[in-house]
């Protein structure tokens, strides 16, 4: 096939040859993630005869739905060149705010409306420090992450919420079989991922974080684009925030906590590259299922949480390695 | 002075470098005598930098030998040099602006054990002695931070004091500085000449090189040209040697209809970049910008784009006032800028050269936000081959082409928006010869279908062969408009060298 492929070149005498097929398809990003993920399902399958089970995957991937919806916004933050590690702060300031209005007698549906609003105000506020003020998005998303933090303890304080009886369950409702944070994950994938590879603000993203400064002599309005991201960010954050309110039935201030990193995890366990400029919706949608079936699959054989965690970690440094390997290798 | 019989203090002898196989300097014999001040002059890209450079032990020759004080040498680094008593001082000085004047000049120096106690006391003390020994006021417990660049210099020229330096260079030292300081410079100089120590100067300002220097040397394409007791070189001779190279014969002007006035400009200031620049470019007309760098050349470019918008003054597109202060307006007015710095401005290195030619015209290749796949292959395809571009493949990443095929294919992406107005900033540095030829034909045919272009080159063949008028600017000021006819490279030099306009004519 090379040869056919040096034929239809004008002249390849300047040009270097085109990579080979096998590497083409082995530098996409999330092509780690799809292998270990199939290794996770056998192995899985191996430990214990419950495991391939396809409706306990999919209760046990609830408990990891909001995080990996907000993981899918995310992942274009990272590639635009960015980074928000407060996204877990602002579900639970959301959801704290949207609790307390509600306890506070306010409509459910107008507290969750501002519980929203608050999310968006939350991405914009990020949005402006690193937009306008021109900060570094990880030291102001880190100063922003424990500012929401205690916004949200000095509301709540160290009580839970409860939240009416009729809005908790969202995990319970089932569409097809499939529960409903699930389908709103795969939805919000598909759009997403349509978004990112056939839009032009999608090639923009990536255009952005490959080289903000040609991207800006292109006429491309980056600042415009990266702040639209910590607005989705933030509103995404904070439906996520609603959502696990449902699915808990009360609210409290540690809401989420340390979920950023999980996110953060997801990303980089598909492939996006933490300077920008790569990285895919696909990958990150798979690294969600690869960490819920290494998490439950270690749960179902008895493994020590310790051991977990150990696991997870080795996960992350083996996929980075690998990729950053292998493109490092490919790069002339 | 050089005097017969006196043996000189470092000798280069067949010094040639090449970066990336192309060689930048060849063959260089250079001898420098003790207690002498040196010039070097040239274009930019003469190789003049770079011969000094060789000697501080930045680069390292590709061939040749250094001889000091009659032992050949190997500089292998900045930190041999250090050693052997050659001391580089940079325009800029780098420091480490966080720590004391003391700690600065003290710097490298290996005495002490490493958890020994620093001896403050006798490094303050040994520093106020040097700096004194300049005749200048530092304060040497204050940060390097707070000084200017003038005294940063000075504590440049105390350290290599401190190591006892015997050859000193200095490249293009003056530039930052005000009058005065220049003066307390030059005294310093003159002073370390008569202590017998030999000082290399780098500068493009005859008048400075008149007032200091014993002799010349003048580079010209990476070879040495001449090497002459000042006084006996005129400017105008300086500058014809500088330049004096035949013109290429390949180039030619395409003849194109020149019509009404596309791009006007009026005042156009931005302090401390350029000031009061006014000119106008027709249907048609190429006209160039010439100039040294650091002129403010690229920066009048990049105001016009909106990339760094100017301070005051106005512009006409077509007639029309428009006001730019993002490119992304700039595009919407008909204008096009191809920049300087391809890998920094211009390309997106990981990302396929489809996508790098389409960049610039999304409503072209998704009129409703998504991506045709089909119209964007078209456009890049045909784009590609009218520009003769050299590639495998549409979809293999810009970063594998060569830099004419890349530079290219960032000219593609501007045609793609139709402008009526196109900026090129350097358009064909770093570009093979024969590539170059492709594109001064293309620049021709573009003004021959009724675009304004303004070209920015410091190759001055280049701006005689392509423009139909030539403007040029020195230190942010617009110093001349010649129009072909007249136009030659002395011309355009003098012009372009601060301060020595009318001493050239």
């Amino acid at each position: 096939m090379s040869a056919s492929d040096l034929q239809s070149a004008p002249s390849a005498q300047e040009a270097a040859p085109p990579r080979p097929a096998w590497q083409v398809l082995l530098i996409r990003p999330e092509t780690m993630t799809l292998a270990l993920l199939v290794l996770a399902v056998f192995a899985g399958a191996w430990l214990s005869p419950f495991f391939l089970d396809i409706s306990y995957i999919l209760r046990s991937f609830t408990l990891y739905a909001e995080f990996a919806i907000v993981a899918l916004v995310l992942t274009m933050v990272i590639i635009a060149g960015e980074i928000d590690l407060s996204p877990a702060a602002n579900m639970a300031l959301s959801a704290c705010v949207f609790a307390w209005l509600q306890q506070a007698g306010l409509p459910v549906p107008a507290a969750v409306a501002v519980g929203l609003a608050a999310g968006l105000a939350m991405g914009a506020f990020n949005g402006l420090m690193v937009i306008g003020l021109q900060l570094p998005s990880i030291i102001v998303t880190i100063g922003t992450l424990t500012l929401y933090r205690g916004l949200a303890q000095i509301i709540a304080g160290d009580k839970s919420i409860r939240v009416p009886e009729w809005f908790i369950g969202v995990d319970k409702i089932m569409v097809l079989g499939v529960p409903l944070p699930v389908v709103i994950f795969i939805v919000l994938a598909l759009a997403l991922g349509f978004l990112l590879s056939r839009t032009i603000v999608g090639r923009q993203i990536y255009q952005i974080g490959t080289n903000e400064v040609a991207a800006r002599h292109a006429g491309i309005r980056s600042a415009r684009i990266k702040f639209g991201l910590f607005l989705a960010v933030g509103l995404v954050s904070a439906t996520a925030g609603m959502m696990t309110a449902s699915r808990l039935g009360s609210v409290r201030y540690d809401l989420g906590l340390g979920g950023e990193l999980q996110m953060v995890l997801m990303a980089m366990l598909g492939g996006t590259y933490i300077f920008g400029g790569r990285g895919t919706i696909l990958g990150t949608f798979l690294a969600a299922w690869l960490l819920v079936l290494v998490s439950t699959g270690m749960i179902v054989a008895n493994v020590l949480p310790a051991v977990q965690l150990v696991v997870l970690g080795i996960l992350l440094v083996v996929s980075i390695i690998a990729t950053n390997f292998i493109y490092s290798r490919t790069q002339r | 002075m050089s005097e017969a019989g006196a043996s000189p203090l470092l000798s280069a002898r067949g010094t040639s470098k090449s970066f990336a196989g192309v060689e930048v300097l060849r063959n260089v014999d250079l001898d420098l005598m003790p207690g002498e001040i040196h010039a070097l002059l040239g274009e930019n890209g003469a190789g003049k930098s770079t011969f000094a450079k060789i000697i501080a032990g930045v680069h390292r020759p590709t061939r040749g030998t250094l001889q000091l004080g009659g032992t050949t040498v190997d500089v292998a680094s900045p930190v041999v040099a250090q050693k052997l008593g050659i001391t580089l001082i940079h325009q800029e000085p780098i420091s480490f602006p966080d720590l004391s004047v003391a700690e600065n000049l003290v710097l490298g120096r290996s005495d002490g054990a490493p958890l020994g106690r620093v001896p403050w006391a006798a490094i303050n003390r040994d520093a106020r002695r040097l700096i004194d020994l300049l005749g200048v006021r530092i304060d040497v417990t204050r940060p390097m931070r707070g000084l200017s660049i003038a005294d940063q210099q000075m504590v440049e020229i105390a350290r290599a004091l401190a190591s006892d330096s015997r050859l000193i260079i200095m490249d293009e030292p003056t530039a930052p500085l005000t009058p005065k300081e220049v003066e307390t410079l030059f005294g310093i100089a003159r002073r370390l000449r008569d202590e017998g120590r030999t000082i290399i100067f780098i500068s493009h300002r005859l008048e400075e090189v008149r007032a200091l220097c014993d002799r010349v040397t003048i580079f010209r394409d990476g070879n040495k040209i001449a090497t002459e007791a000042i006084g006996k070189l005129s400017d105008a001779d300086i500058i014809r040697l500088m330049i004096g190279r035949p013109l290429k014969e390949y180039m030619h002007k395409g003849k194109s209809q020149i019509g009404e006035v596309a791009l006007e400009v009026e005042h156009l200031t931005l302090p401390g970049y350029f000031d009061d620049i006014s000119f106008s470019v027709r249907k048609g007309e190429i006209v160039g910008l010439g100039g040294l760098v650091g002129a403010g050349r690229t920066d009048v470019a990049r105001a016009l784009f909106g990339v760094a918008p100017a301070a005051s003054g106005s512009v006409r597109v077509g007639g029309r006032p428009v006001t730019i202060t993002d490119p992304a307006q700039a595009i919407a007015e008909g204008l096009a800028f191809v920049p300087e710095d391809r890998a920094v401005a211009g390309i997106f290195r990981t990302l396929s050269v489809e996508q790098n030619i389409s960049a610039a015209v999304p409503g072209q290749i998704a009129p409703r936000g998504v991506i045709r796949r089909g119209v964007e292959k078209a456009l890049a395809q045909d784009a590609v081959k009218r520009l003769r571009i050299r590639l495998a493949s549409l979809r293999q990443p810009i970063g594998e082409l060569s830099g004419g095929n890349q530079q290219k294919a960032i000219l593609a992406r501007w045609l793609l928006t139709d402008p009526s107005v196109l900026i090129l900033d350097e358009p064909t540095r770093g570009i093979d010869i024969g590539v170059k030829a492709e594109f001064y034909d293309m620049i021709g045919e573009l003004a021959a279908s009724g675009r304004a272009i303004l070209l920015i080159s410091s190759e001055l063949p280049e701006l005689l062969a392509l423009c139909d008028r030539v403007l040029v600017m020195s230190e942010g000021r617009l110093t001349a408009d010649i129009a072909r006819a007249e136009a030659t490279q002395e011309k355009i030099m003098s012009a372009a060298v601060p301060q020595v306009r009318g001493a050239a004519a």
